[in-house]
């Protein structure tokens, strides 16, 4: 496809595979509650686990709630709140990593250390730990989350800013009298965006992968509220069945983090 | 250079102590960050109170918390990690028992995962950029990438479900016979190893790939050294510290793994009694279950480090 005019470089990385199917979920996770064809919560059936039919897409739940409906919401829910925690956690770990990049010394070592002792507490157990805790809800799922995975976010970034911040053209900003500001956003940014978008990606599926596996286990989203996970963890039961009930949420994982995975993969591949 | 291997080494586990301290001060703290709450929950929401009251005061929450946690790594540094809030036994007797299930599990998938692993990522490095290199890269990559729960899940679907060759349960309390050891036991170990083996495959090819690309192995080729040569004398040395490393880490995941892995099956290990307590908020169980896993991860990291250190140092003097 030729443009007519030409795109900044900072948007290029959002042209590619991973983040346009990227798009193409928060679409979907925006637009979900709204196509759903009835409310999450309606019994909408006598039979449960009913197989796929022209009114219900995806058969009914082990209630008799319709699975699409549901599998929308549920989507919605698991796609927002990984977002939300994804970019609250690399946020934060780009703006700690370049700062630790740009100042050396002290700052730098103090938070590098701290940083590695947060990361050698495995992420399950920290996600249990804080729902033990704080108990699970919404805002305690997301910021647990985004504390998780910052360190390792900072890591990446402080590696990139760290050979960044050493070219000549930092050092010739830096004669001209610029701002740390201007460092930052017109000098650093620009140079590491690929590779940190790549990194942002890992760390969106990693937070899926442990909001699922908290939600499974049942310490997760808690109903009414629903997200992929716990409909497969409801529906179990279904899978004596093969009821699609259960095989649909399954595959809704799967799809989201197999895919962007692959993706990202390819890009790296690429580079 | 024994003493520079020593100091080094030294210096490893000093830093590891440094981690562990870090743990345990960050649990205790994270997991008494509201005084109040546990109390309250336990007792439900018809708590008068003065019950409230009377509870806290029997747990000792209305105290400092500095003074609490003082008393409670001293309980630790005795081997005394509290009571349980639920069942009111003691936790080292509940978790006792459950630990060596849990080390059961993690050795025999040990056993399996870590050989079939490196023979699949050395394999796929050796044949690199060939069909059988990319199925098992997009394979490994499905398994990494999908939550853990979703493989398990996947297993008692096709092997209990559709097949009835296995029951989807571990129960490991009626154990008399290898048959029944193997029942017991393939479901859950087939579904961590795979967990385990996808990590480690990847990691292990782009170990070996970093080797085989290097000029020393182009040369080794270039003068004539025959493949299984190469590979034994020129690769494997060369490897032994970063795929130690790459065992740690992928070990590692078997912490993760194993909670979700106990949790389908019904296991009766110490990651399935940790999900329990987080369900009833158990914080002393939580606490000890967490530090247990955090040492686990510490252990098998320290161990990768130390191990190569004594590589490098091998092969510095040859």
């Amino acid at each position: 496809m030729m443009l007519a005019f030409p795109l900044p470089r900072y948007l290029t990385p959002f042209l590619q595979a991973p983040a346009l199917l990227a798009l193409l979920w928060l679409l979907l996770a925006l637009a979900g509650p709204w196509v759903a064809p009835y409310l999450p919560g309606e019994v909408v059936s006598t039979t449960v686990f009913a197989p796929i039919s022209a009114r219900h897409w995806l058969g009914t739940d082990y209630l008799g709630r319709d699975v699409l409906t549901r599998l929308l919401y549920g989507t919605s829910s698991t796609v927002l709140l990984c977002a939300a925690s994804t970019v609250m956690a690399c946020g934060a770990g780009a703006f700690l990593g370049m700062m630790a990049a740009l100042k050396r010394g002290m700052t730098d070592t103090l938070l590098s250390r701290f940083m590695d002792g947060v990361i050698s507490i495995p992420s399950l157990l920290s996600g249990l730990v804080a729902v033990a805790t704080f108990g699970s809800s919404v805002p305690v799922l997301v910021l647990a989350m985004a504390c998780i995975y910052l360190p390792g976010s900072y890591r990446t970034c402080r590696m990139l800013a760290l050979s960044i911040v050493q070219k000549d053209f930092i050092l010739a900003a830096r004669m001209r009298g610029e701002k740390t500001s201007y460092l930052v956003v017109r000098e650093i940014l620009p140079n590491m965006a690929g590779p940190v978008l790549t990194d942002v990606g890992l760390r969106f599926i990693y937070a899926v992968r442990l909001l699922s596996n908290l939600s499974f286990l049942g310490v997760g989203l808690q109903p009414p509220q629903t997200d992929l996970g716990s409909l497969t963890r409801e529906n179990l039961l279904g899978l004596v069945y093969g009821a699609p009930a259960v095989i649909a949420p399954a595959l809704a994982i799967a799809f989201l983090t197999v895919g962007l995975n692959l993706a990202l993969d390819g890009k790296g591949r690429h580079q | 250079m024994n003493a520079k291997l020593g100091i080094a080494i030294a210096r490893r586990l000093g830093a590891s102590c440094v981690s562990l301290v870090f743990v345990v001060v960050a649990v205790f703290f994270i997991t008494s960050a509201l005084p109040g709450d546990v109390a309250q929950s336990l007792l439900g929401q018809a708590a008068t109170p003065d019950a409230v009251a009377a509870l806290r005061h029997s747990l000792r929450l209305d105290e400092p918390v500095l003074l609490r946690f003082a008393s409670w790594a001293g309980g630790l540094l005795r081997g005394d990690f509290g009571m349980s809030l639920v069942s009111h036994q003691s936790v080292m007797s509940m978790v006792h028992e459950r630990l060596l299930h849990s080390l059961l599990l993690a050795g025999i998938t040990t056993l399996f995962a870590v050989p079939t692993a490196l023979l699949l990522g050395t394999l796929s490095a050796i044949f690199r950029n060939t069909v059988f290199d990319r199925c098992v890269s997009v394979l490994t990559l499905c398994v990494v990438s999908v939550p853990e729960f979703l493989v398990a899940t996947l297993a008692v679907l096709v092997f209990a479900v559709q097949l009835h060759l296995l029951p989807a349960l571990a129960s490991i309390s009626d154990i008399h016979s290898i048959g029944s050891f193997l029942a017991a036991f393939s479901m859950p170990v087939a579904t961590l190893g795979c967990v385990i083996v996808g990590q480690m495959a990847r990691m292990t090819r782009a170990v070996m790939v970093n080797v085989l690309s290097s000029s020393w192995v182009e040369m080794a080729v270039l003068k004539g050294v025959s493949p299984t040569a190469i590979i034994l004398r020129h690769v494997l040395p060369n490897v032994v510290a970063p795929l130690f490393n790459v065992m740690a880490l992928s070990l590692s995941y078997l912490l993760g793994g194993v909670v979700i892995v106990e949790s389908v099956f019904h296991y009766p290990g110490i990651a399935s009694l940790m999900v329990d307590s987080v369900a009833s908020r158990d914080i002393p169980l939580v606490q000890t279950c967490a530090l247990i896993f955090c040492a686990a991860y510490l252990l098998l990291t320290t161990l990768a480090d130390v191990v190569a250190l004594f590589s490098t140092q091998e092969r510095s003097r040859a």
